[in-house]
């Protein structure tokens, strides 16, 4: 395997309010390959967006510190990247889409002007080349009549519509690495249904990496070679889709998925996890989630962190939990490997995956 | 938009007709004879009587005001019972100085306010921001009277720098605008504090929006965010807070125009009062209220070219 | 639609006895405009919707932003003033109650908000937000009000510890176990839940659709679940209603719409969302475009212009009738396919 496009390493963020230091990522590890979607799943407030926001630099800070960690892309170091080297990264290499397509495009300034400022910011090209791009992007994410809408302004734009412009925004300049941040949540799923064929389509056409943040675990397994789950600003699990499916090894992981109601199969009770997300202002050692985890082993939950652990001998599947680490001598009450074809043929069995 | 400028001018006429209404009743109220005024303390009785039958004054008030009304529908707003001089001609002929000393604050506001405000919030709790929040503080608590005295003793008493009151005819020479910086600093500086904090407010709750996040990730640098994607923004409430601005901006013109002896409609007016010369106070006033109506409806309009989200029809 | 000759189906039998009949509500807001301001149109929000929902029953009500279904929920509720048509609640009409007769509708029908954190007062107790209703809809003493109040806040999964504290001091969840006391306090036989889980995240969803669900085998309650997640709504409804720009698409038992949706846009809808095994995506039905505005929905059928079933100009020119589909009468749909 080749060096990751995007590799985050032990990353701590720290937001400092007025309760007091909230740890809102404590050591997150996450890797993007070339061409890959990588799928971020957890539940609000868990660090997914502060995660990707700090790829991109755009933490308000204060009250954001970054106090530890490495965010290497395309071999420089982005933490320590100045705004103006940053800027060349934004928008050119790294593109972002954000979940409330209402809010986050300017509402006094044209489609055109601000589908076609990137390109600029980013080329030497003319105006009118800019634009000429700009209405091909819009065409290319399906958006009717580009031409007219070049010229309008967001308000009178509808929410799955205003969503296509985002993403003709961030693919304009046809960058390595798309983040797109919980895109459909804002959206009826009709509307979500189209948008989510955009971005398959879009990835078909250009070679391009997605992160795909979302709370949604059906939605991204949709569009996903690889997930990583988080739980309270750690990386709890990362597989492939199907082993996310077949094999969840982290207990929240097994927790989460099945408190999903189901559309295939209804149940008369969903299953639900025994009390809430620990405070991040001085959170428990060790492990997160040990206060309500169902397999609580004992000490050494409460007072080990847990690594992120490779189970599978392939570094495809990787979770953080004592059960499969060699701080405790507890292991699992669910099988962890078997004749899952996932963990011998990693490349084959994703690729396949995510280019439906 | 046609549409709605029609619809907001009809509107204008209720509110100038109630106006009017409001006028003569102060002055009728108002203490103080005219005709005793013109013709002096000690006059006699039978004269007074006659001039005031000569002015109209012995009139029920609500005939002498649906006769005013009458003539000044037809453009005829009455003549100066001092000098005789018809209103209109007085108010033509003072006009142009009032707009010069307003628009001249307006643009002292702006220039001062606009550019500190944003660096203000841009660079929140540094030393500009500080500075500026001083500055805001200093002009707020002076009231213009006050100023328009300390600056003229200052500038053009003591150190001479600019010529002490009246006006050089229009603003064609060095001359004429030296004459208006003075007035235009004392009305104009003390706004220019308040604008500089709404402006600081407004851009700091832009820069919070998600769309000022969006700009920045699209790596197109600082200025373009703050000036193409904040500044638009901001200003709408700016350009409110203009709006509501006017009339307190003609009052303090009015004491400005006094103490400079600035030659506009201020301080006609304020002459007029002393003189009981009622049919000029009824006049400017009117006046007045027709600069700020329309300055309102100025403001609506300015508001639908910077956001497209309001469309007037 | 007639409810008499109900045929069994896996959704099992109910007695016929409707605690609540819709007929023919509507409700429009007048749109403002022109010089004078007048009313230039209309936007129909709810346009002749007729339904009964059974006693005890869950009613699932799915459609997408627009739809009306908020809009539906507030006028049954009378928080909106009905335009045209009635929603009778035990035999009253809601629409023409008296004040004095709403009071008494109030005390039983109740609703509960989407958002916890804007629909709780924040400047009250949880323990003044619960015992509110009891003051103002019931001559409860304060012994009993108080009574109920320890039973309630238990039964939602708090503690009494947690009655003087205000609203912000607790999470999404715990603040929706707050509404949910509090609009159960006066002991109501109708529930309407707005999109009560939509704010919320998962694994705590899961927990308040099972004290939903465990309140209403507790209290016999109907419920009026309203949602745009119909992955919820098949998990908590007995039957399910989908309505499309104000009009009701199709009713059916929940098992049965989700087997053999009939009308076009609820097979589109049943199809858009995501699922976790593969291969769902191969037959996704996409649908073009987006709903059109209520103020000026088309002519005919509302949804011909993204249907992919359109058959032809009849249904651009007719309105389809809600009619009963495979000779069912539990099994509703407006299209001129049937």
């Amino acid at each position: 395997m080749t060096d990751p496009l995007l590799a985050i390493d032990d990353l701590h963020v720290h937001f400092h309010t007025e309760e007091g230091t909230v740890e809102a990522l404590d050591g997150v590890d996450l890797e993007v390959y070339g061409d890959e979607v990588v799928g971020v799943i957890g539940e609000s407030g868990c660090g997914k967006t502060v995660t990707m926001l700090s790829v991109m630099g755009l933490l308000q800070s204060p009250p954001a510190e970054v106090v530890g960690g490495s965010i290497r892309y395309d071999g420089r170091d982005l933490l320590t990247c100045s705004e103006s080297e940053l800027n060349e990264i934004r928008g050119e290499e790294i593109s972002m889409i954000y979940q409330d397509p209402m809010t986050s495009l300017n509402p006094v300034l044209t489609v055109g002007r601000q589908v076609s400022e990137v390109l600029l910011a980013h080329r030497d090209i003319s105006k009118r080349d800019a634009r000429e791009r700009s209405v091909e992007m819009l065409d290319a994410c399906g958006l009717a009549d580009p031409e007219r809408l070049m010229d309008e302004y967001p308000h009178s734009l509808s929410g799955g519509m205003r969503q296509r412009v985002m993403i003709a925004m961030a693919l304009v300049t046809e960058p390595n690495l798309l983040i797109a941040d919980e895109p459909t949540t804002a959206l009826d799923v009709t509307i979500q249904a189209q948008v989510m064929e955009v971005l398959r389509e879009l990835r078909s056409d250009h070679e391009v990496s997605i992160v795909f943040i979302t709370h949604d675990l059906p939605l991204v397994s949709e569009i996903a070679d690889r997930i990583a789950v988080m739980y309270a600003g750690t990386v709890a699990e990362t597989c492939s889709v199907e082993r996310l499916f077949d094999r969840p090894l982290h207990p929240y992981t097994r927790k989460l998925t099945e408190s999903i109601p189901k559309l295939d199969q209804p149940a008369t009770r969903l299953p639900s996890i025994d009390g809430t997300v620990p405070s991040l202002v001085d959170p428990p050692d060790g492990c997160r989630f040990a206060s309500r985890c169902p397999q609580f082993i004992g000490e050494e939950c409460r007072s080990v962190t847990p690594a992120l652990t490779d189970v599978s001998g392939t570094g495809r599947h990787e979770v953080a939990c004592h059960l499969y680490t060699d701080v405790s001598e507890a292991s699992p009450p669910w099988p962890v490997d078997d004749e899952d074809r996932t963990a011998q043929q990693p490349t084959a069995e994703t690729d396949d995956g995510g280019r439906r | 938009m046609l549409k709605y400028i029609i619809r907001r001018l009809l509107v204008m006429v209720p509110v100038v007709l109630g106006v009017t209404v409001v006028i003569s009743t102060l002055i009728y109220l108002s203490p103080g004879n005219p005709a005793q005024i013109a013709l002096g303390q000690n006059a006699n009785p039978e004269a007074v009587a006659r001039l005031e039958q000569q002015m109209g004054l012995n009139k029920p008030p609500h005939l002498r005001y649906v006769d005013w009304l009458t003539q000044a529908l037809q453009g005829n707003l009455g003549r100066s019972l001092e000098t005789g001089t018809p209103v209109t001609d007085l108010i033509v002929e003072r006009l142009p100085a009032t707009l010069e000393l307003a628009f001249a604050s307006l643009a002292i506001m702006l220039v001062i306010a606009l550019p500190l405000g944003v660096v203000s919030a841009v660079r929140q709790y540094s030393w500009v921001d500080n500075a500026s929040m001083l500055f805001a503080i200093f002009w707020l608590s002076m009231p213009s009277f006050w100023l328009a005295l300390i600056l003229l003793l200052l500038f053009a008493v003591h150190w001479d720098f600019f010529p002490i009151s009246g006006r050089a005819g229009a603003l064609l020479s060095v001359t004429a605008l030296s004459y208006l910086v003075l007035p235009a600093i004392a009305n104009g500086a003390r706004r220019a504090g308040l604008l500089t904090r709404m402006m600081r407010s407004s851009m700091l709750e832009i820069l919070n929006k998600d769309y000022i996040r969006t700009a920045k990730g699209k790596g197109i640098g600082q200025r373009s965010v703050i000036y193409s994607h904040g500044m638009r923004n901001a200003m709408i409430p700016i350009v409110t807070l203009l709006g509501l601005q006017v009339p307190s901006l003609i009052s303090s013109s009015v004491i400005v125009e006094v103490v400079f002896a600035w030659p506009g409609m201020g301080r006609l007016l304020v002459d007029a009062v002393l003189r009981r010369d009622y049919p000029v106070v009824q006049g400017v006033t009117l006046m007045y209220a027709v600069i700020v109506i329309v300055a309102n409806l100025l403001v609506d309009i300015a508001y639908s070219y910077l956001d497209p989200q309001i469309s007037y029809d | 639609m007639s409810t008499q000759e109900r045929t069994t189906d896996t959704d099992g039998e109910r007695p016929d006895d409707p605690i609540v009949r819709v007929h023919e509500l509507e409700k429009h807001f007048p749109i403002k405009g022109g010089i004078l301001q007048r009313t230039v149109g209309h936007v129909r929000a709810v346009d002749g919707v007729s339904f009964d929902i059974q006693t005890g029953e869950t009613l699932g009500l799915v459609g997408e932003s627009g739809c009306g279904k908020s809009t539906l929920g507030r006028t049954m509720a009378r928080l909106e003033e009905a335009t045209s048509g009635s929603v009778e609640f035990d035999g009253r009409d809601v629409t023409t109650a008296s004040k004095r007769e709403l009071k008494a509708i109030r005390r039983n029908v109740q609703m509960i908000f989407q958002d916890p954190a804007s629909s709780l007062n924040p400047r009250m107790t949880v323990s003044q937000i619960i015992t509110e209703p009891m003051r103002s809809l019931t001559d409860w003493s304060k012994s009993k009000r108080e009574d109920r109040l320890y039973q309630l806040i238990e039964e939602v999964g708090l503690s009494k510890a947690h009655l003087s504290r205000a609203p912000h001091e607790f999470s999404g969840g715990q603040q929706q176990r707050v509404a949910i006391a509090r609009a159960l306090s006066v002991n109501p036989q109708f529930v309407i839940a707005d999109e009560p889980t939509s704010a919320l995240d998962v694994s705590v969803q899961a927990d308040i659709l099972n004290l939903l669900k465990d309140l209403q085998d507790e209290y016999d309650l109907t419920y009026l679940f309203i949602s745009h997640d119909l992955s919820v709504v098949r998990h908590i409804s007995d039957r399910v209603m989908v309505m499309y720009l104000g009009e009701v698409a199709e009713i059916a038992p929940t098992e049965r719409l989700f087997d053999a949706p009939k009308h076009p846009y609820t097979r589109a809808l049943l199809s858009s969302i995501p699922r976790a095994s593969a291969g769902a995506m191969d037959d996704r039905i996409v649908l073009e475009g987006t709903v059109p505005s209520p103020e000026d929905p088309p002519d005919g059928c509302r949804f011909h212009p993204r249907c992919q079933e359109y058959i032809g100009e009849v249904c651009e020119r007719t309105d389809p009738e809600v009619e009963p589909v495979d000779g069912r009468a539990d099994h509703v749909c407006a299209c001129h396919h049937y």
